[in-house]
């Protein structure tokens, strides 16, 4: 006798809201980072002058 | 073409908040606070936005090892009940992108320290990251109970971080605080070993009351705790700190010492509360973020 093996269904909805909600906050970690990058540069600029 | 989707790829994926808990947010919240303050009792003047990003990059550092101690020890995580909801063990993430998260952040810490501060404080951040995971985690962990009094130098090194990253260089007030956090280290985990010692016997780890037994455990937090409290104080006969430090110290080291010997002299039986023990623990914490609140307020406004 063979036994099909335990798996939860695919739930679709929930597969998207994560990716949603993994590409919103990949988004703005992308944005602060690229101001603090500026800010660095900066400050280092006012720094060395 | 759903049909021909790997398991792999309908798996759902990681939710950014289970991402967030490998990092082990509390426990960078003391490293977050004994890096700014390392930072901050420094002499000379540091750009704000150099300071912060030193410190993001200190946190990150801690996250990333975090992250990879989460990793690694999944295994032994699911046989704890303290850790058993972790995001690995308890099934929510996928061990591959926990390990690809690690290393990723762990790499861009030392970038962003660099990018930041100087080549000095980024080569203590990396160290102190392959000290924890390598050291620490997969050596020290499973094999000795003297893990945590070694592996006790991972956590210390954030004030002395901050201190280089300020000022490029080593002095010896920020060697000092990574004694303190050193010695500070076994009797804050040996009182939390105390009251979850049947998690890490079930686990396998040879935390000291595993092996030793609880009676030797409660001396050697005693014995620990008077040495802490000797170089928490020491600094202030030294001339590295203040009047200001130097009787918060006092004060507050006479306490752990106190709430050490109610933990050092005690016996237990079955069904004990381990009310002084989870005391000691707590207030071990508190004693941590006072003491190097002290270290600042000291530098800022000497009395």
């Amino acid at each position: 006798m063979t036994q099909e093996p335990n798996q939860e269904p695919f739930d679709e909805a929930e597969y998207r809201r994560r990716q949603r909600s993994r590409a919103n906050m990949m988004a703005w970690m992308l944005g602060a980072l690229a101001i603090l990058f500026f800010l660095i540069t900066i400050a280092k600029m006012q720094i060395f002058q | 073409m759903a049909q021909s989707l790997t398991h792999a790829e309908t798996a759902l994926p990681a939710d950014w908040r289970d991402l967030f808990a490998l990092t082990k947010p509390r426990v960078m919240s003391l490293v977050v606070f004994t890096a700014l303050c390392g930072l901050l009792a420094a002499p000379g003047h540091v750009h704000p936005i150099l300071a912060f990003s030193s410190v993001l990059a200190i946190a990150l550092g801690a996250g990333a090892s975090g992250a990879l101690n989460q990793w690694y020890e999944a295994g032994i995580d699911a046989k704890m009940k303290r850790t058993a909801n972790r995001p690995l063990p308890a099934g929510r993430l996928d061990p591959q992108t926990a390990l690809q998260f690690g290393v990723g952040l762990a790499a861009f810490s030392v970038f962003l320290m660099l990018f930041a501060s100087n080549w000095q404080a980024a080569l203590l951040l990396a160290a102190s990251i392959l000290f924890y995971v390598f050291i620490y985690t997969m050596w020290l962990k499973p094999r000795t109970p003297q893990n945590i009094v070694i592996g006790g130098a991972a956590g210390a090194f954030p004030p002395l971080i901050g201190w280089v990253a300020a000022t490029g260089g080593i002095a010896p007030l920020p060697v000092l605080l990574f004694l303190l956090i050193f010695l500070w280290t076994p009797p804050h985990f040996w009182a939390l070993a105390l009251f979850v010692k049947s998690d890490y016997a079930a686990a396998g780890i040879p935390m000291m009351p595993v092996v030793a037994g609880e009676k030797s455990t409660r001396r050697q937090i005693l014995l620990y705790a008077v040495i802490m409290a000797a170089a928490a104080i020491v600094p202030w006969p030294l001339g590295y700190t203040g009047a200001l430090y130097g009787w918060t110290a006092v004060l507050l080291s006479a306490l752990f010492v106190l709430l050490s010997i109610q933990v050092g002299t005690r016996t237990t039986g079955e069904g004990d509360l381990m009310r002084p023990e989870k005391r000691l623990f707590a207030y071990s914490i508190a004693y941590l973020f006072i003491l190097f609140g002290a270290v600042v307020a000291d530098h800022w406004w000497p009395l």
